[in-house]
């Protein structure tokens, strides 16, 4: 994959937005894979953890936007405990997420869920998948 | 001896299979688990986000709720709700400005700078009873239980909230160890169940299960012990799933602590639930032996 950086990307609101939310360093990691390696669903995602981070310190907003992998997270912590370097990725996810939920799209329509599974699963569920996934 | 106890929206309907036998356990222990007055709901998971402070008022506010009772330590059943608790609180102690953000959001609360300890039961067996303590209240050892200790997420991760080691914790083969039973440490034991993933892609959380069931049953494991509502529910649905597709893969019985813990100390099945429980486990814990219920237990506690 080719990508084109520019200092403009570097610049932009998106990469502004995920570290003020996130109170990450993104330039912190060294894209060792740690998070990639330890995730239970990274074989589920379509851009792995590690590649998140790069897109999101180069500015790739649309690169983002376009994969699935911020809505697979669960927010494990495997790949947060598991870094060398110290840096949270699950707070970087957390803010991908919100910068998309906060423009009221959200990922799951609460009406969407049949009503057999709202009896079924567990409160926890419901409440964390719904603030998980819901702006 | 009375202590605080949160016990959080599940396990007062999907999770009674959690919570009464451990309240009957710690009484048998002699220690009431006193339910907290006024408790709402910690809001299952915790805010990842720096500017999102009203998410953290729901914890909080529960964690108040024991300061106004003079208590210093609050007992949790749930793991979700451990964590949520517990970072909050941490939040609470250690970020000055975002404290007294919160603080002055809830002015009609009495201030709060993280006085209250969020604890876990397992926590309280391990460090107030004491492993050897708890195996000479034990009426009925598990003994030829081989029990697989499912950890999850939440009892260990963030590393700052960790009830035990992140990599190799031991509290769950302490705690079988004390009922007579026999723990199979497996290596996926901390591996993630799905966890809320089942809201939004219910398909996938087989997957999520298999390499769990796979390496406690290659183990040798016939039996999963876990702490978790959202594990037990994830991992139950899973396996079932996995059974239905897949000829050959054998049913293991998924147990909470807190209903082994009953079992042991004699409390018998009553209390324990187990039509709540996923599968059929009494006829397994028949054919164990396990399913006696024996005289009372002298208590621990004063």
């Amino acid at each position: 994959m080719f990508v084109t950086v520019s200092s403009k990307r570097l610049r932009r609101e998106f990469v502004k937005k995920v570290k003020e939310l996130s109170g990450q360093n993104l330039q912190l990691c060294y894209q060792c894979g740690m998070c990639t390696g330890n995730c239970p669903a990274a074989a589920n995602m379509d851009v792995s953890p590690r590649r998140i981070i790069e897109l999101a310190r180069l500015g790739l907003e649309e690169d983002i936007a376009n994969s699935k992998t911020v809505w697979i997270c669960a927010s494990c912590l495997a790949c947060t405990v598991n870094c060398p370097r110290g840096f949270d990725l699950s707070r970087v996810m957390e803010a991908i997420r919100l910068l998309t939920l906060r423009k009221n799209i959200d990922h799951v329509r609460p009406e969407d869920i049949p009503p057999q599974e709202r009896c079924e699963l567990p409160q926890i569920a419901m409440v964390s998948g719904l603030r998980k996934f819901t702006g | 001896m009375s202590l605080a106890y949160y016990p959080g929206c599940t396990l007062k309907t999907k999770a009674r299979n959690l919570e009464e036998p451990a309240v009957a356990s710690m009484e048998a222990l002699g220690f009431k688990l006193d339910e907290l007055p006024r408790w709402n709901c910690c809001g299952a998971v915790y805010s990842l986000a720096e500017d999102d402070l009203i998410h953290q008022v729901a914890p909080v506010r529960n964690l108040i709720r024991a300061k106004e009772q003079g208590k210093d330590e609050l007992v949790t059943l749930c793991a979700f709700c451990f964590n949520t608790l517990k970072r909050a609180n941490l939040l609470m102690k250690e970020d000055a400005e975002k404290r007294n953000t919160i603080n002055s959001f809830m002015n009609e609360e009495v201030d709060y700078s993280g006085e209250v300890k969020a604890v876990h039961l397992l926590e309280v067996l391990r460090d107030d009873i004491g492993w050897e303590a708890l195996s000479q209240k034990v009426k009925l050892p598990l003994r030829e239980l081989k029990a697989a200790p499912y950890y999850g997420c939440t009892l260990l991760r963030p590393r700052e909230i960790a009830i035990d080691s992140v990599e190799d914790p031991a509290i769950l083969r302490e705690f079988l160890k004390a009922l007579g039973a026999s723990p199979v440490d497996f290596p996926e034991s901390t591996r993630c169940c799905g966890s809320y993933q089942v809201v939004s892609s219910p398909d996938a959380i087989a997957e999520y299960a298999r390499p769990i069931f796979n390496s406690a049953l290659s183990h040798g494991a016939e039996a999963m012990i876990l702490t978790c509502p959202l594990c037990d529910y994830n991992l139950g649905r899973g396996q079932k799933e996995l059974i239905e597709k897949q000829s050959g893969f054998r049913e293991m019985p998924i147990f909470y602590f807190t209903q082994l813990l009953a079992l042991a100390l004699g409390l018998g099945p009553q209390v324990c639930h187990f039509e709540l429980n996923h599968g059929s486990p009494e006829s397994f814990l028949k054919e164990k032996n396990l399913l006696s219920q024996v005289e009372s237990v002298q208590p621990i506690g004063g």
